[in-house]
């Protein structure tokens, strides 16, 4: 337009020009708009299907009652979870009670990107599951780790702060209990690290992140 | 004015004789990007060829009011809107198609085979023969994203028709599993450009071929 506006010869028609474009653009936007109220509702539940969909593997073998999406609780950045920003933490309800979290988290060291977690752990800090929920690794060598493409991930099942002891929370290369992708270590060290400061920092504030309530807003656990 | 040629020639022109991608081998960036399987290839074809048919139907309509200095914003902006319609509509019916091929929907728009046949075609012809043009040579493009998306899955991962649930719903379907691994190479970035290499080879020698044997007859 600027380019335009600068030739003085060209002027009359420069506002024809503007008052055509804009009515497309007009146009444009309202069919941007109708489209977007008539596909809302169905993104959203879609959103929320994929969510629960996502949740419900990784607290295989919990009973629980109700929406697991229901009482989320949104802990505020900083914080000592893997991945920068505030994290997610939904809480499994069974009898009144909370019996298990589930935390979303990021691994930031993976060898293409970041990983998006998925970790369940029962109230007493056993885990009941880790979900792959988003990495863009190698196709054949580090997303041999997704539930689609392996079991690998099952291998945390039952698994806990004292079971392995932290300083064995590693892949066997590094000394550690877990197994390894062979030829692609990168992938299960980023992963394996991220649930060992998950399961950490829930031994440190599990009081507050079973309790606190859930108000939507960002809150820091004691 | 009206084009005459007959659907069928259309479609060949389109699938074949000036295939988008394979001939003219525009919108390479989504076509190297997301063929690592048929279903993303299948995916990625369908939203452009309804972009395309529609974004030549737009042009086509509102050509007698574009001046030719303001062309180019004008086709970008309708584009860009449909490209956005077309992604709201994925999330909304095709959820799982959406989380795989993520931002190569929206990046539809920089797509120059599009705006390629809103300015060679839709701002001159009328508006049924625009929107058959954009269905013909969107089917093109789309056929070569297949073509190319079953070859890399084929070779690199020994399935055919893998995670075809994506488009059509229900369960998570495996497919057709022939081999437990593939030639990884297929399915990394240089897989790609050997495919679209392969695929443009055949195309050129399938022709000369033709041509060979229809010169054959003449002389004979
Ligand atoms: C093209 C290419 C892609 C790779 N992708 C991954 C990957 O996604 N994840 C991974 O852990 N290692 C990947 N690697 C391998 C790493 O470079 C590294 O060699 C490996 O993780 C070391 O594993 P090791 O300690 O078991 O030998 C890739 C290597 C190449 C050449």
């Amino acid at each position: 337009m600027t380019e335009l506006a600068s030739q003085p010869d060209t002027a009359p028609s420069v506002w024809q020009s503007a008052v055509t474009l804009m009515t497309v653009a007009a146009i444009c936007t309202a069919l941007v708009a109708m489209t977007y109220y008539g596909t809302r509702q169905q993104i959203a539940d879609n959103e929320q299907a994929w969510l629960e969909q996502s949740l419900k593997p990784a607290i295989s073998g919990v009973p629980y009652e109700g929406d697991l999406t229901s009482d989320p609780l949104v802990i505020s950045a900083p914080n000592e979870l893997p991945g920068a920003g505030d994290a997610v933490v939904y809480r499994v309800q069974s009898g009144g009670n909370v019996v298990a979290a589930l935390f979303v988290v990021t691994a930031t060291d993976g060898f293409v990107g970041p990983i998006r977690l998925l970790i369940g752990l029962q109230d007493d800090g056993t885990l009941t599951g880790v979900r792959i929920l988003e990495h863009k690794e190698t196709p054949g060598i580090g997303d041999l780790v997704d539930q689609s493409r392996s079991d690998w991930v099952e291998q945390f099942v039952e698994r806990s702060l004292g079971s392995p002891p932290v300083e064995l929370w590693a892949i066997q290369r590094d000394g550690g209990e877990f197994d390894q992708v062979t030829g692609a270590s990168i992938t299960p060290r980023a992963i394996v690290k991220a649930i060992r400061e998950t399961l950490v920092y829930f031994e440190a504030h599990r009081e507050s992140i079973l309790t606190l309530p859930s108000t939507g807003e960002a809150v820091t656990p004691e | 004015m009206s084009d005459v040629t007959p659907i069928s020639s259309r479609f060949r022109r389109g699938l074949w004789d000036d295939n988008p991608g394979l001939v003219q081998l525009l919108g390479l960036c989504p076509l190297l990007a997301v063929t690592s399987n048929f279903i993303n290839g299948l995916g990625l074809g369908l939203a452009t060829l309804a972009v395309m048919a529609l974004s030549n139907l737009l042009v086509s309509a509102t050509r007698r009011w574009i001046a030719s200095e303001i062309r180019i914003p004008m086709y970008v902006v309708i584009i860009a809107s449909l490209v956005t319609c077309i992604e709201l509509v994925f999330k909304a019916w095709f959820p799982a198609l959406d989380r795989t091929l993520g931002i190569f929907i929206p990046l539809i728009v920089t797509n120059c085979a599009i705006l390629a046949r809103a300015e060679v075609y839709a701002s001159r012809n009328g508006i049924l023969d625009s929107v058959i043009d954009g269905v013909v040579m969107g089917s093109g493009f789309a056929a070569l994203l297949c073509c190319i998306g079953f070859f890399r899955e084929l070779i690199g991962r020994g399935t055919m028709f893998a995670r075809m649930d994506m488009l059509f719903g229900g369960e998570p379907m495996p497919g057709i599993q022939l081999a437990d691994n593939g030639l990884l190479l297929l399915l990394l970035p240089p897989g790609a450009f050997l495919s679209l290499a392969i695929a443009v080879a055949s195309k050129k020698a399938i022709d000369r071929r033709r041509q060979k044997s229809a010169s054959f007859r003449l002389s004979i």
